[in-house]
């Protein structure tokens, strides 16, 4: 292994491939913060010039720079905005936003680039341990295990069912499991709920329905009443300092997280969604009362969680794609196409036949993540700046990007219809305090949550799969503990109180 | 009755709506050879469909207690708001949404920023002009030729 990694720090180090890992997560960072361009979209666009470049770890550098920086570009719109544009960040607008409007979007930014350093500099060092051992456990992971796995992440609703606040956040979830249904599903290849709508066979766009009930609702509650979004905070480098209560605070979450985070990463199919959501509920149910109450609010616990997962994951993805050549979700997909098209087959034997392949994406990582703080700590104020812009002028800019992102997400004008038409179903469900956070983890879950449960159905001829395999059986048991936990604590602290 | 009620009234509806087509219409046009698997198209929308109408009713009774607290605007004071600010912004996204194709992505998105600047109560003009057409440009530019996602940038009638 040491001369795989001295073989690798070589490679990485030279200075075609620095530049490409500073220029991938430069590209990726500013492409990713425009709604509607994940880093699918991304890595795909960039795939013609990684080719052109004819050197495979110098491409895959350049792709997986972008990967790191268009899941924290994400985070900066999701931070600063509440428009998420990547379900992988749909979590850190959870508590990112609610600081950004406490005047605290310096900090909440510094904390999300901490965060995300930490999160995936730590998978890249488990990365280098585990790849090859973990490689054979992902495969013992079947789709009764991917579904209790789903349920788990469902269990991040909790978080948002305050009091008298379950059924709501309930009907939420279920009513984004009813959306993600519209369409044709991969499992049975046929068209449901689509009312004869060409234009619905595909499903409603994600980026379509976060934008509605995220950004244009929030938009919207501007309008109605203006307020100041913090022009005097959020901009000075002071705001950008974590004090050490903060940072003892968060450290165990990064720490716990990184290890989480990497290992749901390193599960074909599970990715940074789930990881963020995952880790949301987590370090929700294991925080104090008074902590928890905070969750949603503002929390720095909140906002580390989600930042620390997605980017842990994200490396983690690496493990099934380099080791089995399989690719454990799309971004990935995308990857393995671009490593066939240099003539480089990722599997067991990639770390023999090309160690300096191997071992310089692994040492890129850390000089991606490494790269990535150094870039966006210095930029954080001038980011930070957006919000001090007019409202006259912020608001027509914030809806215009929404439509955007709707609009390039699906090229289809009637995104943009359906997008204001949910918009102002959000709003509604705003004004009567539904939770809309479930709503949208529901949607982003049902597709996998459903394929999973088929799939599990159809091997074990029935539900038989839940008792008949144990790991199943302890993901769920699990997953109703976190649903049930909150309301069961908020019970016993009222009949403390009242007696 | 409160607002969150009628939510979930209108909620029961459409869910009603959603568990007839789960259990009577769906199976209908099901081949033979898939009414032998243990799981259907319908199978999971039926029991989402029983959890949602559980759910609602759960909500329109009242059965579940909680305080009721005002949400950050009090939706039966709407007049006391920029009511109209907020519907003509609505109004003009959804005529950007039907003029983006026909009239193409440079007009229609200039006039969406400046119009909705305006609408706001922005007066600045000799700011306002210059930015929305460079930003739209820049988006543009962006998008179409260095993303390579075409986007009609001009009316057909101007070459677009």
């Amino acid at each position: 292994m040491l001369e795989g990694i001295l073989i690798g720090l070589q490679t990485a180090f030279s200075i075609q491939n620095l530049l490409m890992v500073i220029g991938g997560c430069l590209i990726g960072t500013f492409v990713g913060m425009l709604p509607g361009l994940g880093p699918m979209s991304i890595i795909a666009i960039m795939i013609p010039v990684a080719i052109s470049i004819g050197d495979p770890a110098a491409a895959l550098i350049l792709l997986a720079g972008v990967y790191y920086g268009a899941i924290f570009g994400g985070s900066t719109s999701s931070i600063l905005l509440n428009a998420p544009g990547v379900a992988g960040t749909v979590a850190s607008s959870f508590d990112g936003y609610p600081m950004a409007q406490q005047g605290k979007a310096g900090k909440a930014l510094t904390i999300a680039a901490i965060s995300s350093f930490c999160g995936g500099a730590i998978g890249a060092v488990l990365l280098m341990v585990f790849a090859p051992a973990l490689s054979s456990v992902a495969l013992l992971f079947h789709s009764a295990e991917y579904f209790a796995l789903m349920v788990v992440g469902l269990s991040a609703i909790a978080a948002f069912a305050g009091s008298g606040q379950v059924t709501k956040a309930l009907m939420m979830t279920v009513l984004g499991l009813i959306l993600a249904t519209v369409g044709e599903g991969a499992l049975f290849n046929m068209p449901r709920f689509t009312m004869g709508l060409m234009d619905l066979q595909s499903g409603f766009g994600f980026v379509t329905l976060a934008m509605a009930m995220f950004a244009l609702p929030e938009a919207l509650f501007l309008v109605l009443k203006p307020k100041e979004l913090n022009p005097e905070s959020g901009g000075e480098i002071k705001d950008l300092r974590i004090s050490k209560k903060e940072a003892v605070a968060i450290a165990p979450v990064i720490g716990r997280q990184s290890i989480q985070g990497f290992f749901i990463g390193v599960l074909p199919g599970a990715g940074a969604t789930i990881a963020s959501f995952l880790g949301y509920a987590v370090e929700r149910n294991i925080a104090k009362k008074e902590e928890q109450d905070e969750f949603g609010k503002g929390s720095i616990k909140g906002l580390a969680a989600p930042e620390t997962a997605n980017n842990a994951a994200c490396t983690g993805s690496f493990v099934p794609l380099l080791t089995l050549g399989i690719p454990g979700s799309g971004t990935t997909a995308i990857l393995l196409g671009a490593l066939i098209a240099l003539n480089v087959t990722p599997g067991p034997r990639l770390m023999i036949d090309n160690p300096q392949i191997f071992w310089a994406v692994i040492i890129s990582m850390f000089i991606g993540n490494l790269v990535l703080l150094i870039l966006n700590l210095p930029l954080i104020p001038y980011i930070a700046k957006v919000l001090s812009v007019p409202r006259t002028f912020l608001i027509p800019f914030i809806l215009f990007f929404t439509l955007m992102g709707a609009y390039i997400g699906q090229n289809n004008a009637t995104e943009l219809l359906l997008l204001v038409g949910f918009g102002i179903c959000a709003t509604a469900l705003k004004f009567a305090n539904y939770p809309l956070p479930p709503l949208l983890i529901g949607f982003i879950l049902g597709g996998m949550l459903e394929d999973n449960f088929s799939r599990s159905m159809q091997l074990y001829d029935g539900i038989g799969f839940i008792w008949e395999r144990p790991m199943t059986l302890g993901l769920l048991v699990i997953a109703a503990i976190l649903i049930v936990l909150p309301s069961f604590r908020a019970r016993r602290a009222r009949a403390r109180a009242a007696g | 009755m409160a607002l969150d009620r009628w939510i979930a009234l209108i909620l029961l509806g459409i869910c009603l709506a959603y568990g007839y087509t789960a259990w009577f219409t769906m199976d209908g046009s099901l081949a033979p050879f898939m009414r032998r698997n243990p799981i259907w198209p319908s199978t999971f929308p039926k029991v989402l469909s029983i959890l949602s109408i559980v759910a609602c009713t759960i909500i329109l009774l009242g059965l579940e207690k909680g305080e009721t607290k005002v949400g950050e605007i009090d939706y039966r004071r709407l007049g006391d708001y920029h009511l109209g600010q907020a519907l003509l912004l609505l109004g003009l996204m959804v005529a950007y949404a039907l003029c983006l194709r026909p009239v193409g992505f440079i007009i229609s998105t200039s006039s969406f920023l400046i119009l909705g600047a305006a609408i706001l109560g922005e007066r600045k003009w000799h700011i306002l002009l210059p930015v929305a057409a460079f930003a739209t440009f820049v988006v543009w530019y962006l998008v179409q030729e260095v993303l390579g996602i075409y986007m009609r940038p001009l009316p057909g009638l101007l070459g677009g």
